[in-house]
């Protein structure tokens, strides 16, 4: 057969058995941002992972201790102490763990739900779509912060009741982004191929809708993570976030900037945390979603 | 013949609806297909050719009418009953960028409608199966790992065609399988689906707007004009004696890449209809050369004219 | 040769050479591309996907993307000047007024927020004297020549159908009179009926106004039908050029041979397709020797190191291939048809 052999002569494609996985590593590690943006975001979680384990809360992080109040850094406090005498660096570091585990947990909990709420949306269309989209766009109509400051003031000042106001503020983004990517990949043709070969709607949703959807998911979701962590802070800045004196970006930047005047390293540690970290998990979220397409090798 | 044909779609229907009006994609088209023939569905764009063929497979699902597949009404079946049934019929798309999952390997492409069925459930097999598809249609063991964009538009049609094999079906709708190609690797293509034809048994529906691709391909070709099947016949006979005013158009316009025997041409002139809530009259009456006031004013049927020639047209009567 | 001189020609291009750089790699778009277009002839330019038809195309506008786009070398004369030598502001003006380009796609060439009419007086504006109104019945006049109703002018491109629409496009590359029309695969977006109905179209408008045209399509049909010359390209080369006549009766080259054996014949439909084997080389990595040499069904051991040059066949008709080099002209090679 002519076109056969024809096909076998060509080229060198090299036959090794690739995990998706190690492509997508490769891919990534070849993007220096995103290895950058990889790099600070490994050492924050191990900060947040370290730091309580390091640092011992009672005598460490919350103790006050007039006789060092507002020192400028020095080699015994790098960063310096603030009003009550505590030092800056370890409650900085401290508040890694804080900061970060709320606004993984929070995105976990809003993606999940904002996953299949879009999914189904996007998806299968018609009233199924109306109705889900209506009411995320009701969530939408208001503000996240505003919703987050009810929740909390109504049900009390816990992080459980932060993450439970961020997340119903982040699912309706969510549930956007997924069905907007859904509904461009549901009309294409390879979706229609996999309904010819008799696939369910389950597993083309998994195997091709979703997949190829990603990108705009995972850009959503880093994104969504700084967001959290910044309006975290936020609140806490407001006063309606981590109770005190648990340290807390935010709320350390609020207690500071009665002496940013005076003693302005005080507001710039928390505020250089807050900068890094969600400036790492953006250039983390462009990378990864590069590497995750093959079709930008 | 005597024997019951593959696929016998009576009074077929599909319209969609838009804020104009019901659009007419498919109407009320009727048509057999025998076992382990060709027909060559031809037609221009938006004369209905793909959604007919995307409504037998009920990839649409038809608005009404009958899709007998080995005697069987596939339009009743149920959704399960549906998903099983396709693994008789299959289909192969038009655009080979577009209908490939670009996060799937070729491997996991062809082997997605076997896992799927659970036709083979264990990988090494699986793979084997694979292996097995890809030397039948001429893709290369090495290229078993790369994705499609890495290869070019002739190579994964014939990814489309492996996966559509994958089945091993009956009847196979081949929308456009070559449109999308260049020249040379067009006839590559088209001589690998013979060959498969011819080996396997395979009956088609070859959906194109290439008159001289249908030519050679098909045994019998049907000539469709907004959403209906205008005239239906043997190849060579439509080819010999155009009978619709359409075809006759139709025909007349290929450009032929030859420079002897150049053909008079017919030049269509005015609108065409649209398809959206059409008049009760000939479709093809506000373009056609011989309209009279009766194709204004009433619908003409599909009728036998010679054994095997169908046509519809007033004037043909 | 010596006589090309006497020619009168539009367009000349001698061996032109346009690669893209990209990161991956250096694309050899046109390797040395030459091509002659006579005063109201249509030159047709064959080729299949990636062969550099678009590129050659885009070069006669001086409109390769740049970067990645570069001319390396060569020269392209329109009406005997060098327009490679040009500035910015010579070249814009003869755009559109010397030489104007047909897309391949109507819907989108064309501006969705504009009526037709503006759209073609747009183009009579910038070249021509006069104000908004003589240019709009200018416009209006060029409509009802390619065949639409001047009173339709002031409607949107939306409103009309493919077919229409490229009849638009034409009529705005024709508004100016263009010396010569650049016609990328005009028809390749519409039904054959259409089609019929555009190329009949334009070559009445040819006639009419003695326009020289580059046909540039993958459809010898077409060749057939419009053409006086052809060119056929491979891999950024012209590898056979001549008349229609030669080219279709005396086919030369293996490639131009292994085109017409590809596509299916509608008087014999038994006929088997010989497609030729393989695919185009990849043109960032082109071969040694004749580019064609890998898919070549004649191929000897010089053309895998050796680039053939040209060989004349008559005064018209020459084919780049060693099966017709001086000292090894083999008659009847490839079989003429």
């Amino acid at each position: 057969m002519n076109s056969v052999s024809a096909v076998k002569e060509n080229e060198q494609i090299s036959v090794k058995k690739k995990s998706q996985f190690v492509d997508v590593w490769k891919r990534l590690c070849r993007n220096k941002t995103a290895v950058l943006g990889l790099v600070i975001v490994s050492l924050l979680v191990l900060i947040g992972i370290l730091s309580p384990i390091i640092f011992d809360y009672e005598t460490q992080v919350i103790k006050t201790d007039y006789s060092s109040t507002l020192q400028p850094p020095s080699a015994e406090h790098p960063f310096g102490t603030d009003e009550l005498g505590r030092d800056i660096l370890i409650r900085t570091l401290y508040a890694t763990s804080t900061s970060l585990s709320i606004g993984i947990v929070t995105v976990i909990v809003a993606l999940a739900v904002g996953l299949v709420l879009g999914s189904a949306a996007g998806y299968f269309g018609g009233k199924v779509d109306m109705i889900i989209m209506r009411i995320m766009d009701i969530f939408l109509a208001i503000p996240g912060t505003l919703l987050a400051i009810c929740i909390v003031a109504s049900l009390g000042n816990s992080i459980m009741n932060l993450i439970i106001a961020q997340a119903v503020s982040a699912t309706p983004k969510f549930a956007r982004v997924v069905r907007g990517a859904v509904m461009t990949v549901r009309d294409s043709e390879y979706v229609e191929a996999a309904r010819a070969i008799g696939a369910k709607d389950t597993t083309i949703i998994f195997h091709d809708v979703l997949p190829n959807s990603l990108a705009p998911i995972i850009v959503q979701t880093t994104l969504e993570v700084a967001s959290v962590i910044l309006s975290i802070a936020g609140l806490s800045f407001i006063g309606l976030g981590i109770p005190a004196p648990r340290p807390e970006w935010g709320a350390m930047l609020s207690g500071s900037r009665s002496y940013i005047r005076d003693y302005s390293y005080m507001c710039m540690f928390p505020g250089l945390a807050i900068m890094i970290t969600i400036l790492s998990l953006n250039l983390l979220g462009d990378g990864l979603r590069d590497a995750l397409d093959p079709r930008l090798r | 013949m005597s024997t019951q044909p593959l696929l016998d779609v009576r009074n077929l229907k599909k319209y969609f609806s838009t804020p104009k009006g019901m659009l007419h994609a498919v109407d009320d088209v009727t048509f057999t297909i025998e076992k382990g023939k060709t027909l060559g569905v031809v037609g221009e764009s938006g004369c209905g050719k793909s959604t007919t063929g995307r409504a037998i497979l009920r990839l649409l699902e038809p608005t009404s009418g009958e899709v007998l597949f080995e005697g069987q009404d596939v339009v009743k079946l149920s959704k399960e009953e549906m998903r099983k049934k396709r693994t008789e019929m299959q289909i192969i798309f038009q655009d080979p960028f577009s209908s490939l999952n670009p996060r799937k390997t070729i491997s996991q492409i062809i082997a997605d409608p076997l896992k799927i069925n659970k036709i083979i459930t264990d990988p090494a097999k699986q793979l084997e199966r694979v292996r097995e598809l890809m030397e039948i249609v001429g893709l290369a063991d090495r290229l078993i790992n790369t994705y499609p964009h890495e290869l070019d538009g002739g190579r994964r049609q014939r990814i489309g065609i492996a996966r559509a094999l994958a089945l091993n079906p009956k009847f196979i709708v081949c929308d456009e399988p070559v449109s999308a190609l260049d020249v040379s690797i067009q006839a590559q293509i088209l001589n690998l689906m013979k060959e498969l034809q011819k080996k396997m048994g395979l009956t088609y529906m070859f959906i194109t707007h290439d008159l001289s691709v249908v030519n050679h391909f098909s045994d019998d070709i049907a000539v469709m004009y907004l959403g209906k099947l205008i005239e239906k016949a043997p190849s060579e006979e439509l080819f010999a004696n155009p009978t619709h005013p359409y075809t006759k158009a139709l025909l007349s316009a290929i450009p032929v890449p030859s420079l002897d025997n150049r053909r008079e041409r017919i030049l269509l002139k005015g609108e065409i209809t649209s398809p959206i809530e059409p008049p009760a009259a000939c479709r093809f009456a506000n373009r056609c050369p011989h309209a009279t006031d009766r194709c204004r004013n009433g619908e003409p049927q599909l009728k036998e004219i010679r054994p095997g020639h169908f046509v519809s047209c007033f004037l043909s009567e | 040769m010596s006589e090309n001189a006497k020619k009168d020609l539009t367009a000349e291009i001698k061996d032109l050479v346009v690669e893209f750089r990209t990161d991956y790699g250096v694309v050899q778009a046109l390797n040395g591309l030459e091509l002659e277009i006579e005063r109201g002839k249509t030159l047709g330019l064959v080729g299949e996907t990636g062969a550099g038809k678009t590129t050659t195309g885009l070069s006669l506008l001086r409109l390769i993307p740049n970067p990645p786009g570069v001319i390396v070398s060569g020269s392209i004369k329109l009406d005997g000047k060098d327009i490679l030598s040009m500035g910015d502001k010579e070249m814009q003006a003869i755009r559109g007024k010397t030489v104007a380009m047909i897309f391949q796609d109507p819907m989108t060439s064309l501006d969705p927020v504009m009526t037709v009419e503006q759209q073609i007086a747009e183009v009579i504006k910038l070249h021509e004297e006069g104000g908004q109104a003589e240019a709009l019945k200018r416009a209006r006049e060029m409509l009802e020549l390619v065949g639409i109703p001047g009173s339709r002018g002031g409607e949107y491109p939306h409103q009309f159908s493919g077919g229409m629409k490229q009849r638009v496009v034409i009529a705005m590359a024709l508004a100016c009179n263009p010396e010569l029309l650049i016609a990328d695969e005009p028809t390749t977006a519409l039904d054959v009926t259409i089609q019929a109905q555009v190329l009949e179209m334009m070559k009445g408008l040819r006639e009419k106004y003695n326009t020289s045209m580059l046909m540039i399509t993958h459809d010898l049909g077409i060749v057939a039908e419009i053409c006086d010359k052809v060119s056929v390209i491979y891999a950024g080369r012209v590898i056979e050029h001549g008349t229609l006549e030669d080219i279709f009766k005396n086919t030369r080259h293996p490639y131009t041979e292994g085109l017409f054996n590809s596509l299916p014949n509608l008087e014999d439909r038994q006929a088997e397709l010989k497609p030729i084997k393989g695919l185009m080389p990849d043109p960032s990595n082109l071969p040694k020797g004749c580019a064609f040499c890998p898919r070549c069904d004649y191929a000897m051991d010089i053309c895998k190191t050796e680039k053939p040059g040209r060989t004349y066949r008559s005064d018209t008709h020459y084919v780049e291939c060693h099966l017709y080099n001086k000292d090894n002209i083999q008659e009847g090679k490839v079989k003429s048809r």
